[in-house]
């Protein structure tokens, strides 16, 4: 049995569609937890779109980056969490509307 | 001992280090001790130094010790090295000599100064300096001491610097100078290039003078005269002279030494030392003899009138110089090296008698507030009287060999005109006429001293009056070594000087001004007779003038004192005019003074704060408010920066797909 295969580009539009939530999502939402889940969406959007990539070019190259950016997508959640609960506790609030102290 | 010309330097410098870095700790008595002695040992070495160049036969008496290499720098090549010869060792002979009696009686003189210490290490360090210009044997080495000289001046007249009037006169001396000084680079520099294209890269003395006459008149020309603008700004002559009459205000044994026997006699000296050059060049030595006899009765003139007892005597020293420098501009380079000799001895001399009637009079200087201290302080007066006699040329006494000699050869050198002649004699008549005024005035006459001054007048300690003495038998017996031929004397100073300054025989020659007087005593006979004849009526015409002076003197300031203030008001504008010393100061000060002070005020408001200040306040200012505008783009927003992210990533994409479409 074997499984239709899906077309490539197929792939690319599902990722540009996630990539784009992403993006709006980071953009527009207030909660910094959900900004931080917007951020999450949009590097797997790309390791979707690594993954396609390289299976259609039969190269490995594109899983490795897939993996490095899962790798430090987990970092990253990992410190930016912390920071968050760091935040939470000084202030009361993680909207990131109210967190702007880092200017002029 | 030649060899040892090098002690005579070293021990100033040791006496200067002594008491400059230990002074302090080692106290007063080990300074009075040290300061003096530095100078006798150097003193004591010159002498037997004089005395084994005089064993040599004349044409050996050259002798250059070099101690090391100073500058070797390509082809240009100096050292540190001294030079004796006849010129050099008297010129260091008068130098030492008469700065260890000044040294003896500072001792008495700046006894209760808080700044005794200071004084001796400056006095140490200006004999050290001035025994480096005199013994150097190359240009370079000479600038040093020339340079070092001008320091030490300028220490010591503002050496009580607390008091605004001296710091200023030391300011001024120091700028004066630095005129002059300018003309000496200048001049050495010249020299050296010049010499360069010859392919004779060197400044010292013995190959210079060998060399130069490779050189065209008009660059030795220009030479001599730019080194004659640093005699002029060193040795006090019109248009430089402004300073030294300020100098003044340091102590009085500084006055003598340094601003009357030794250091401005240093453009002198200079002048003799390059006679080689003067001579080659004809309108610079014309030059120097009118400078020298302009200011010899200009200064004259201005000394009529002055009440300062040390302002008498410094424009007499002007005019002293003034005569020197007449002497060398006529090519009597002999001459003018014995007057100076003569002088620092008179000259010193005064200047010591001067302190002393001050220490006297509780530091009393105006000549109006003196009078008939002969009585009380005899031995200054003794010693003044004698200084003073002179000084105006008084037969039998130093002054007398030696400005005669120099009024005749004013009058029968090559270079000598009757109208020089005529000038020097009349300003030696001036000089007789001031000199008596101010001994009159300060020695004879009715006492015009306070009555709180008044009792505790007392004579100074043996300490002061003895170099008081000893200067006195040198005015007097210092002119014998230089009698001239026409007195039956042998001029020993000319031929020792010989060597170094040239002319061995008598240089009478026919001349325009001679042939002029001797159609007047017209009775036939042989040139060489009739100069002789000559010189002698010169010289009683130059004693008579001296003696009218004295008379005038004496008829205004001790026979008659209500003449002069009668006379003064009848020729109010006059009297005005010379008292104010021909207003050259204050034109001076609007001419130079204020131009440059505008011009520097105009720079500083101008370009200073408006151009240089400018541009930098302008870019500060410009940067400031670009960041001010710019960084009201970092709100603290991070979707603001995430969103300016997303632009940018799609600016990028988007001329990346451009391209790849439209390429």
């Amino acid at each position: 049995m074997t499984i239709p295969s899906v077309p490539p580009a197929l792939y690319l539009i599902l990722s540009g569609i996630l990539f784009t939530i992403g993006v709006i999502g980071a953009l527009t939402r207030r909660n910094a937890i959900v900004v931080f889940m917007c951020i999450e969406l949009m590097l797997n959007s790309v390791n979707l779109t690594f993954v396609t990539l390289s299976r259609f070019l039969q190269s490995m190259d594109g899983v490795l980056f897939a993996f490095f950016v899962i790798a430090v997508a987990a970092a990253e959640a990992a410190v930016g969490l912390a920071i968050f609960v760091m935040i939470y506790r000084s202030r009361e609030t993680i909207n990131v509307d109210e967190i702007n102290l880092l200017k002029w | 001992m030649l060899e040892y010309v090098w002690l005579i330097p070293l021990f100033p410098a040791i006496g200067f280090v002594i008491n400059g870095f230990f002074g302090r700790r080692l106290g007063k008595t080990v300074v009075s001790v040290v300061g003096p002695s530095a100078i006798g040992l150097a003193f004591l070495t010159s002498i037997f130094i004089f005395f084994e160049l005089l064993g040599r036969p004349a044409s050996e008496r050259l002798f250059e010790k070099v101690l090391f290499d100073w500058v070797v720098s390509g082809k240009f090549y100096t050292v540190i090295g001294y030079q004796i010869d006849p010129l050099s060792i008297l010129m260091a002979l008068v130098v030492t000599g008469v700065s260890f009696f000044i040294h003896v009686y500072s001792v008495g003189y700046m006894h209760d100064d808080p700044g005794y210490i200071r004084y001796f290490t400056y006095l140490n360090l200006f004999v050290f300096m001035m025994i480096n210009l005199i013994l150097a044997n190359n240009f370079l080495l000479m600038f040093v001491g020339w340079e070092g000289v001008g320091l030490c001046s300028y220490l010591l007249i503002g050496f009580w610097f607390e008091k605004d009037s001296a710091s200023n006169a030391g300011k001024k001396a120091f700028v004066v100078n630095r005129v002059g000084d300018f003309g000496f680079i200048l001049g050495m520099f010249l020299l050296f290039t010049s010499l360069g294209k010859h392919d004779i890269w060197t400044l010292d003395f013995t190959e210079v003078f060998a060399n130069v006459n490779k050189l065209d008149t008009a660059t030795v020309t220009a030479v001599a005269i730019l080194l004659f603008v640093g005699a002029c700004g060193k040795s006090a002559q019109i248009p430089l002279y402004v300073w030294l009459p300020d100098a003044m205000e340091g102590p009085t044994p500084v006055s003598s030494l340094i601003h009357a026997a030794t250091m401005v006699t240093a453009g002198v000296y200079m002048v003799a030392r390059c006679n080689v050059l003067y001579n080659m060049a004809p309108i610079a030595m014309t030059i120097v003899a009118i400078v020298g006899v302009a200011t010899a009765i200009y200064t004259a003139s201005i000394g009529f009138c002055q009440n300062d007892i040390k302002k008498v005597l410094a424009y007499s020293t002007i005019s002293q110089l003034g005569y020197m420098f007449l002497g060398v501009g006529v090519g009597a380079y002999s001459a003018g090296i014995f007057h100076l000799m003569t002088h620092a001895f008179f000259k010193g001399l005064l200047f010591l008698g001067a302190g002393s009637v001050m220490h006297a009079l509780s530091g009393e200087l105006d000549m109006r507030k003196m009078g008939a201290l002969r009585k009380k302080i005899p031995v200054t007066f003794w010693t003044f009287f004698i200084a003073t006699l002179a000084i105006a040329g008084v037969p039998g006494l130093s002054g007398f060999f030696s400005k005669d000699e120099i009024l005749w050869q004013a009058f029968s050198s090559s270079h000598g005109h009757f109208l020089l002649w005529l000038v020097a004699a009349i300003a030696a008549g001036m000089t007789a006429f001031y000199m008596f005024r101010a001994l009159f005035m300060t020695f004879f006459g009715e006492s015009r001293v306070d009555h709180h001054v008044a009792h505790h007048i007392h004579e100074s300690p043996k300490i002061m009056t003895v170099p008081l003495m000893v200067l006195a038998g040198l005015s007097i017996i210092g002119g014998y070594v230089g009698v001239p031929h026409v007195l039956g004397g042998a001029n020993h100073v000319h031929e020792f000087l010989a060597p170094v300054l040239g002319g061995g025989a008598e240089p009478a020659k026919a001349h325009a001004g001679i042939s002029l007087i001797s159609q007047a005593w017209a009775s036939g006979g042989e040139a060489g007779g009739h100069s002789a004849d000559v010189e002698l009526l010169m010289m009683a015409v130059s004693v008579v003038i001296a003696l009218i002076g004295i008379g005038i003197a004496y008829l205004f300031y001790v026979k008659n004192p209500a003449l002069p203030k009668l006379l003064a008001e009848k020729q109010k504008g006059l009297y005005q005019l010379v008292f104010n010393k021909y207003y050259v100061d204050e034109i001076y000060q609007t001419l130079f003074v204020n131009s440059l002070k505008n011009l520097g005020t105009g720079l500083w408001r101008g370009f200073d704060d408006f151009v240089i200040d400018g541009t930098i306040n302008g870019v500060a200012y410009l940067v400031g408010w670009v960041s001010g505008v710019l960084r009201k783009v970092q709100t603290g927003f991070v979707q603001n920066y995430a969103f300016a992210m997303i632009i940018g990533g799609v600016v990028l994409l988007g001329y990346y797909i451009v391209r790849a479409i439209f390429y």
